[in-house]
């Protein structure tokens, strides 16, 4: 489902963020990417979004190489993954309602079959009530279901998610730890980047460790490791 | 085809929502829109009040006046007439004699005219009265005729025309060149304005791309929201302008002024011309403004 192949990049200031990666994701895998800030977890996101190129080597998603896709095409590729960030990144002057409902407008989803399928996705993540709210009126767990909620809007093959439970307390993060797992129950392939290690030892997923650039381990049902400093707690 | 229907749909609710969630914002655009076309409307209303000057003007005074000699002989006469005939821009040619130049003198004097009483039947000369099509075409004639047999004088009011035109080319070209740097300025000012809504929104477009939206589905909205406001800006400012106007020239028709509103075009006559200015001028601004502002933000 994901595949790299001898990936690596450079950044035009000289930065070395990725050496030489070779990785391989199978369809249905849940996987914990880990390592320190700066170690290269979000550039290898930034490259499977195509929102940076890498200098080298191939990135396969659903057996079609990216890094040969046009950039006018690059919103068709998006389309194929779900993306959650740690800040939500929710359309603030949408209502949730319609957050979830345009990124089904852009795929070209009839309305009729949009005003059936929100609500069902909705009630999935538990946000009936909040229909019409806005982001700002919700709590940071609510919006990160939010972003849940539009990312498997389409039903994507490959869900990514970027330190999803970075800015919650450890609670919420467990509960959207919980979707997460009933959604890759559903055959979803996730993939998330993370400095939790408590949900890390705790729900025992595939874990690749990355250290300046490189794959320093990749363990099934792997713990966070003592290889990775803890990042400071604010809360 | 049902799906470009509903994308289209889709982008104008979207233009439509997005106008009215950043009112805000949107008030400043419609303000400066406005503005530009208010000062617009003053100048038009100028340009089109001098040309209805210039044309009323020319049809006034665009005849050449012929004097004849009064040994003038028949054919000098007969030639002279055809000659004028045969002349480019001779829109009617009339004989005056001196009688019926005699009487338009004694109507003309009033009160005064029994002091042409004890003149001479033959002070007054037989004349040609040329009107003319344009008065671009007075020199030409004037010059084919005057050393014509039995021609005693010319006369005709080229001066004060060329002024006039001269007056008229001026106001003319300094209201389109006002024109002309009043829109440039307005579109500066337009997507500088939409550009800070733009930046306010640098965010959302980000996250639109992350969603997998197409630059032309991002465009959409914002291009609509941008001739929503100009639309609206164009409204409100026809509205000003052109009741404005209506007041100013009801009053002064009113007044001692009366004579203002003579070189004044009304107001109902440019309204039309208004209306369809204002409004393509307005959604104009809107779109390339929004269009200017965006370019920056899509190369995510």
């Amino acid at each position: 489902m994901i595949k790299l192949i001898n990936v690596s990049k450079e950044y035009k200031n000289g930065v070395k963020a990725l050496s030489n990666i070779d990785l391989n994701i199978k369809k249905g895998e849940f996987v914990y990417l880990v390592g320190s800030s700066g170690a290269g977890k979000s550039t290898l996101v930034k490259l499977l979004l195509k929102e940076e190129e890498p200098t080298e080597g191939q990135i396969y998603l659903n057996q079609m190489d990216i890094t040969k896709v046009r950039n006018r095409k690059v919103p068709y590729i998006r389309r194929n993954i779900g993306v959650v960030f740690q800040d939500f990144r929710l359309l603030p002057n949408k209502t949730v309602y319609e957050n979830i409902a345009f990124a089904m407008e852009i795929v070209g989803v009839p309305s009729k079959e949009i005003r059936r399928k929100v609500p069902s996705i909705l009630s999935l993540v538990d946000l009936s009530r909040k229909s019409s709210s806005f982001p700002d009126q919700l709590s940071g767990g609510e919006q990160q279901r939010v972003a849940i909620a539009r990312a498997i809007a389409n039903n994507p093959p490959i869900l990514l998610a970027d330190e999803p439970t970075g800015n919650l307390d450890p609670d919420t993060a467990w509960e959207i730890m919980k979707l997460l797992s009933d959604i890759n129950g559903g055959g979803t392939t996730i993939l998330m980047a993370t400095h939790a290690r408590e949900i890390v030892n705790t729900m025992r997923k595939r874990v690749i460790a990355i250290q300046e650039g490189v794959i320093v381990r990749d363990e099934e049902k792997g713990g966070y490791g003592d290889e990775i400093p803890d990042v400071q707690k604010y809360y | 085809m049902e799906m470009k229907f509903q994308m289209f749909k889709n982008i104008t609710k979207q233009g439509f929502q997005g106008m009215w969630r950043n009112r805000g914002m949107g008030l400043a655009s419609v303000t400066s829109i406005s503005a530009v076309l208010m000062i617009l409307g003053l100048i038009l209303i100028l340009i089109l009040s001098i040309n209805s000057l210039v044309v009323d003007t020319q049809s006034k005074f665009d005849e050449i006046e012929v004097f004849l000699l009064n040994d003038a002989t028949e054919e000098d006469i007969t030639a002279l007439e055809e000659a004028i005939n045969s002349e480019n821009g001779v829109k009617k040619v009339e004989f005056k004699s001196r009688d019926e130049a005699l009487k338009i003198m004694q109507e003309e004097w009033g009160e005064e005219a029994y002091l042409l009483e004890g003149l001479e039947e033959d002070v007054l000369p037989n004349s040609y009265v040329i009107k003319l099509k344009d008065i671009e075409y007075a020199d030409d004639i004037v010059k084919a005729i005057s050393g014509m047999n039995g021609v005693e004088k010319i006369n005709y009011h080229k001066e004060i025309i060329d002024k006039l035109m001269t007056f008229a080319n001026y106001v003319r070209l300094g209201g389109i060149a006002i024109i002309a740097a009043l829109i440039l300025v307005s579109i500066f000012i337009i997507s500088n304005t939409i550009k800070l809504t733009v930046a306010s929104r640098k965010r959302e477009i980000g996250i639109m791309k992350y969603v997998g939206a197409t630059n032309g589905y991002i465009k959409g909205p914002f291009i609509m929201e941008g001739i929503l406001f100009g639309l609206i800006g164009a409204l409100l400012s026809i509205g000003l302008v052109y009741y404005g106007y209506d007041y100013f020239f009801e009053s002064v028709s009113e007044k001692v002024y009366a004579w203002i509103s003579v070189i004044l075009v009304p107001p109902e006559l440019i309204i039309n011309d208004i209306v369809i200015i204002f409004t393509a001028i307005g959604a104009g601004i809107g779109a390339l403004g929004s269009l200017v502002s965006m370019k920056k933000y899509l190369n995510v």
